[in-house]
């Protein structure tokens, strides 16, 4: 074995020990292009799975749009409102996360994702509070939804895809909130460095993505009733 | 091939603008412009998604094409479904079959 060879073997081994470097990729960069790429792929998936919810809301308010705009008089709409605000809010932090990360600040990379995931308790909070006064105002899908106007069975169908669209968005949250907690712990170990931070990255991406459904789905559950008040 | 480190503060001007636009959105949904009012909310919302996308999703320095690739085939699929799918429901009543 020649004395170059040697020379990047070891520095291979090193890689691998500070930098997490699986065996398959020939460097670092490579990495993190094939983890973000993967990332981008499952969020072309998620797309999926919330546009065939949103294509049963679409077709389902094409067919019965005066029942819809009453039953979105009866979101919160403040609430609402400030949740979208938190959410977009949540976001910046995160992304200053990512500066933080490519830069090799741990202590803010640390507290900027503390403040995203306890602004992502704020929304999941805001949310609750919204699913109890539907529970008490009898607005929840089941024996007990009563509805005074007009049309009740198609009244109940936005409170289906209501609570189906938000659920599934709060569970989202759910599961990025527990993300940033693991991503927390690790960034407090000292794992991140300016060469390989691709968790934080991805985190990241699935954050913002989650954000990108929720700016679609207020103006379709929360602003279309509005305009009748 | 390194990354692009994006300043702090267009992540701020990104966030200043997203928040306008929630509050231009909640605003104009409290005026009654007929049909116009989807229109302004959709457009709205897809200006948003996209600051979203392009800043904090760094795709707009993204160097890898695959990655704009994936990114525009999600849109492009999503407007597939919900067009080719409205494009049926919508029509259905303008021919007046009879027993329809």
């Amino acid at each position: 074995m020649s004395e170059s060879s040697q020379a990047s073997a070891f520095d291979i081994r090193e890689a691998l020990d500070r930098h997490s470097l699986h065996e398959q990729y020939a460097e670092l960069d490579q990495q993190r292009e094939s983890a973000k790429l993967g990332m981008w792929v499952f969020l072309a998936t998620e797309v999926m799975f919330f546009g065939g919810m949103i294509t049963g809301y679409l077709v389902y308010r094409n067919a019965y749009p005066a029942a819809f705009q009453a039953g979105s008089v009866h979101m919160l709409f403040l609430a609402g409102t400030l949740n979208t605000a938190v959410l977009i809010s949540a976001s910046l932090f995160i992304a200053f996360a990512v500066h933080a990360a490519q830069e090799g600040d741990r202590k803010l990379l640390i507290w900027c994702l503390g403040i995203a995931m306890f602004l992502g308790f704020c929304f999941l909070a805001i949310k609750g509070y919204e699913y109890y006064e539907h529970w008490v105002e009898h607005k929840v899908p089941g024996p007990t939804f009563q509805w005074d106007g007009p049309e009740p069975r198609h009244a109940q169908l936005f409170f289906v895809l209501y609570f189906a669209l938000t659920g599934f968005h709060a569970l989202h949250m759910l599961i990025g909130v527990s993300l940033l907690a693991v991503i927390i712990t690790f960034a407090a170990r000292g794992r991140y460095t300016p060469e390989y931070h691709n968790p934080v990255e991805n985190v990241a991406l699935y954050w913002h993505f989650v954000d990108i459904v929720w700016i679609f789905l207020y103006p379709m559950l929360y602003l279309i009733g509005h305009k009748h008040t | 091939m390194a990354e692009t480190i994006v300043r702090k503060s267009t992540y701020v001007i990104v966030w200043a603008v997203l928040m306008c636009l929630t509050g231009l959105t909640a605003g104009v949904s409290l005026i009654n412009l007929g049909q116009w009012s989807t229109v302004v909310a959709i457009c709205i919302a897809v200006a948003k998604a996209s600051l979203v996308v392009l800043f904090f999703m760094h795709l707009l320095y993204e160097k890898q094409k695959i990655i704009w690739v994936w990114a525009v085939v999600s849109a492009f699929w999503l407007i597939i479904l919900l067009i080719l799918t409205m494009n049926d429901y919508v029509t259905r009543g303008f021919l007046r079959v009879p027993g329809k």
